[in-house]
């Protein structure tokens, strides 16, 4: 790690190992200390790829956030006079199959994506953190019945899952991030249970106990905040499948429903060997946003994992 | 050993039925009426009620949920899905038909991913932190970034459409139908969907091997003189193989979804193919045939990775 080089910021270095020193030793931290999420920062500021993918995730939240400034054409306003137009000065990405702007739909989309993206990642972490503390906090038979669905649900390929639930149960945006949650949480609740089991054992937890803490006290201040770290990596490389997710699923026919706009069904209207051969404006966009999303959100993800837990660094 | 491998085959049956039984209780809380379903429309005429209250009592959907479970499950397991919705021919026929290529389609992603995978993460592991592991890295994440529909159509508009090599469509020509044929329309489906699992896979030869290579016995090796290539490929390769068997059986289930998407894109006449017709057209016994097969197979898989785990190395003591 380049923290061990000697470098113009030593003292400052040397305050923070400080501080992981205290923590693992258990002496009291000095004053001048440095949060273990304040280091995260710095480690994560130094992997340029991050960085680059933090900063092409901010853009297209700006897009998805700004997208009536954006786009000045409707994103579903049919124009049956002007269908399946090139690209042009009055439609910069040409026009569909309906005459709707190609621009303002792929700008649009953004929004549905990162919606269904976060809010399914979201959910399935929630949920996740529970199980996994549960499952570590009280042990035994709810331990195992827990664990073992979880691994079950681990085993099963997602967009079969999905497939199965979105057709049952009929396509919409709700059924859509359910499905995605349900598929998404196992990864979250193993990594909590490891933790978990890990904390549960140490003497501040045993202090915190004797002194009358109950589990739901233990879970939120001590065994969330250890978690919190390798939880938001689980996160953002969870946002990344269930981007991915929306986009099959909606390309299937199975997710987004038009005439709404989202990179996956926009590409569904691809599928015509007329359209990929002369009109790749319909599905050049929607494929390059969607490969753009996935892939700075992953790049952000690997940058936080290697910035919260240097040692289990994919270089080693 | 036996005691092992007999109660795996117990726990996974058990697991089974109570997938099945998920199954089942989720088809029934499914929005409809499954009698109503099965008539068209235009032949809901007044009057029809009493022949559909008629149809409800023959088909048993009046008896205690229980009941028909009990039913249902004692069909499936004698092989009876019912029958399509729509085109009335039995599921375990439309499946069954569908099967082949789907294995076919799979099998050869799962040969293309093993023949990139495997040298790549030496080179990867041996080569550590130069262009080619980065590079290895690059296309492990890019693979899994790029949706693999997306990289299907953009194969189709260059190898079909651009440069005329290959078919975009189909498993065969119409009139044609020669192994020569039916490889030409293999090609663009297998490889892109070899491509997608060869990245995983890649990184987990590469992490193997570089876990192996720093053992004990592999500086023993190195300190009695041994070739450096010597080193690799008859100490730490053979011993950082062994849990890929088990690797590569979990990825088949994952393989799968892959395959059910790609077979979209190709018009290929696999299983996915028809389960996505069936989820647009609300045809539950198909869709819930293919739920059954796909856990079926993701359960033997699993089987079969524990198995081989316990079989392959000696070194694993199974309890």
């Amino acid at each position: 790690m380049s923290d061990l080089r000697p470098s113009l910021d030593t003292p400052e270095v040397a305050a923070a190992e400080e501080v992981v020193a205290a923590e693992t030793t258990g002496t009291a931290p000095r004053s001048r200390r440095r949060s273990p999420a304040a280091m995260a920062v710095r480690r994560f500021r130094r992997n340029k790829i991050a960085v680059f993918g933090a900063v092409v995730l901010l853009l297209i939240v700006l897009l998805a956030v700004f997208a009536p400034l954006i786009a000045q054409q409707s994103p579903t306003a049919v124009d049956l006079g002007e269908i399946r137009q090139p690209p042009s000065s009055e439609h910069w990405l040409g026009t569909d199959a309906s005459g709707r702007d190609v621009f303002a739909r792929v700008v649009y989309a953004a929004r549905v994506s990162l919606l269904v993206g976060i809010v399914a990642a979201l959910l399935a972490v929630l949920f996740g953190t529970i199980v996994g503390a549960v499952a570590g906090l009280f042990g035994g038979w709810l331990d195992t019945v827990l664990m073992r669905t979880a691994d079950m649900m681990l085993s099963f390929p997602p967009i079969v899952i999905i497939i199965v639930l979105a057709g049952i149960l009929g396509p919409s945006i709700p059924i859509l991030i359910l499905s995605i949650a349900v598929t998404t949480w196992p990864t979250t609740a193993r990594l909590v249970r490891g933790v978990t089991l890990a904390v549960r054992e140490r003497e501040y937890l045993h202090a915190a106990r004797v002194a009358g803490a109950s589990r739901g006290w233990l879970l939120r201040k001590h065994i969330v905040p250890a978690a919190m770290g390798q939880i938001v990596v689980v996160g953002t490389i969870a946002v990344a499948g269930a981007i991915l997710s929306e986009a099959v699923l909606s390309f299937l026919g199975l997710g987004v429903q038009p005439p709404q706009a989202s990179w996956g069904n926009m590409l569904n209207d691809a599928q015509s060997l007329t359209v990929i051969q002369s009109m790749p404006w319909l599905w050049l966009p929607p494929g390059l946003a969607i490969a753009a999303t996935v892939l700075s959100v992953n790049f952000v993800g690997d940058g936080l994992r290697d910035a919260v837990d240097p040692r289990q660094s994919g270089r080693s | 050993m036996t005691a092992f491998v007999v109660r795996r085959i117990l726990v996974n049956i058990v697991v089974f039925i109570l997938i099945g039984i998920g199954v089942f209780l989720l088809v029934r809380a499914a929005p409809g009426d499954p009698v109503r379903m099965m008539i068209p429309p235009a032949d809901l005429q007044e009057g029809s009620e009493a022949f559909i209250e008629s149809r409800r009592a023959e088909l048993g959907l009046d008896d205690p949920v229980l009941v028909q479970y009990g039913r249902w499950f004692l069909d499936a397991v004698t092989g009876d899905l019912g029958s399509s919705f729509i085109s009335r021919a039995p599921v375990s026929e439309l499946l069954i038909e569908r099967l082949g290529p789907t294995v076919l389609l799979m099998s050869t992603a799962l040969a293309i991913s093993l023949l990139i995978a495997i040298p790549l993460g030496i080179v990867a592991a041996v080569r550590r932190n130069t262009g080619v592991d980065y590079a290895a890295a690059a296309l492990s994440l890019g693979v899994i970034s790029v949706p693999s529909f997306f990289l299907g159509i953009v194969a189709i508009y260059i190898f079909s459409l651009q440069l005329g090599w290959l078919p975009s469509a189909g498993m065969s020509s119409p009139g044609d139908g020669t192994g020569g044929d039916i490889l030409r329309h293999l090609i663009m489906p297998a490889a892109i969907l070899g491509l997608a699992s060869a990245g995983p896979l890649t990184r987990y030869v590469r992490g193997s091997l570089i876990d192996e290579l720093s053992a004990d016995y592999v500086r023993t090796a190195e300190a009695k003189g041994a070739a450096p290539g010597r080193v690799v490929a008859r100490h730490a390769l053979r011993n950082s193989l062994i849990p890929l068997i088990t690797i590569v059986m979990i990825n088949i289930p994952q393989m799968l979804a892959g395959a059910v998407v790609l077979e979209q894109v190709f018009a290929w006449p696999g299983m996915g193919q028809l389960a996505v017709r069936a989820v647009s057209q609300q045809d539950y016994p198909v869709i819930v045939g293919f739920a059954l097969y796909v856990a079926a197979l993701v359960l033997i898989c699993n089987l079969l990775a524990d198995i081989a785990y316990a079989v392959v190395d000696p070194r694993v003591k199974v309890t």
